[in-house]
């Protein structure tokens, strides 16, 4: 009997496939976000909102995972953006290869901004890389204040966490500065920005993704 | 939850493996390291590895797992340490913004084989 040092990543396959995107993203000057939270803390909400506002000049484009049905897709086209839905037929994750199939009939060079929607889930999407630059948490007011603490991997992997839900805290007994700490202590760098389908904080989280873009044109964007 | 696509990789990853090596061996063995962060449930990974290799050729196939616990470096003073209950801060200086170096391993280490 002898041993072998493998030494190699368990998701290999996805980690190249993630690279070659990368790779393309970064030829085409695209900003990608990968938004990842629990089912039902508002992904596509925060979407419509950000549509809503969005420059129509800007080319968006929206990939929306889902293990089943077309409604997210339909809701987000509504704002005049291609959108496309992902149906991952049960899978709980997005992974390379589906991003890549989905991107076959887009013109990268068409595109400013990328924003893939994740299935619901704050565990297994945490694991696949899907070439972007940045991974998005939400935490919702409705969940609880120890979910960083419970789901950690997410919040050390997201380098921005959005609190949505906001205008519910009157009516609620959740301690957002204790959720905020919660996520600084797995991951002091985290940016945070508190939003509501009202309109609180859509200003800060438009300018975080145009900041982003801009660094991405410009070239120096850091790549997750 | 997605412990099952995991093994799955590893399995695939066993079969090329298997290819490059002399006819005949036999893998009787996968070392995984599992990092703290890495997302996955070790429970759930022993059990989708035993649903996976049942009955098919990697049957007799053993599975061990090392668990690496979550370590950071401070940029600050160069210290090193483990982040229990996650506290990253710099145990010697107190530097908030410290760095990851460990636990986020997903990774085949080695294969026993039999020759």
């Amino acid at each position: 009997m002898s041993q072998i040092v493998v030494e190699k990543k368990v998701l290999n396959e996805n980690q190249k496939l993630a690279a070659e995107l990368r790779e393309r993203f970064r030829q085409h000057k695209i900003l990608v976000v990968n938004i990842i939270s629990s089912p039902g803390s508002g992904k596509t909400t925060l979407l419509e909102r950000t549509l809503e506002r969005m420059d129509k000049t800007k080319r968006v484009a929206l990939l929306t995972g889902d293990l089943q049905t077309e409604n997210d897709a339909k809701r987000l086209a509504k704002w005049g953006f291609p959108a496309k839905q992902i149906i991952t037929g049960g899978t709980c994750h997005l992974d390379a290869k589906m991003i890549d199939k989905h991107l076959a009939d887009w013109k990268l060079e068409d595109l400013d901004i990328l924003i893939i929607e994740n299935v619901g889930n704050l565990v297994c999407p945490t694991s696949y890389d899907l070439g972007e630059h940045h991974k998005i948490v939400i935490l919702s007011v409705t969940e609880g204040e120890d979910k960083p603490l419970k789901y950690p991997s997410i919040f050390v992997k997201s380098d921005l966490m959005i609190l949505s839900k906001v205008d519910l805290l009157p009516y609620l007994n959740f301690d957002a500065e204790l959720a905020k700490q919660n996520a600084r202590t797995v991951h002091p760098g985290i940016e945070i920005i508190e939003t509501s389908n009202k309109g609180d904080g859509l200003e800060q989280w438009m300018a975080w993704l145009e900041a982003k873009l801009a660094a991405v044109k410009a070239g120096d964007a850091v790549s997750a | 939850m997605h412990e099952l696509s995991i093994v799955a990789s590893v399995l695939e990853q066993l079969d090329e493996i298997k290819k490059q090596q002399p006819e005949g061996t036999r893998i009787s063995k996968v070392g995984l390291r599992v990092g703290e962060l890495a997302g996955v449930d070790v429970d759930c990974l022993r059990f989708g590895f035993e649903c996976s290799v049942k009955e098919t050729p990697w049957e007799h196939l053993l599975l061990e797992i090392e668990q690496v616990p979550r370590r950071q470096r401070c940029p600050g003073c160069n210290a090193e340490f483990q982040a229990e209950n996650w506290a990253t801060a710099c145990p010697k200086c107190g530097e908030a913004a410290t760095i990851t170096i460990a636990g986020e391993e997903l990774q085949i280490a080695f294969v026993e084989v039999d020759e």
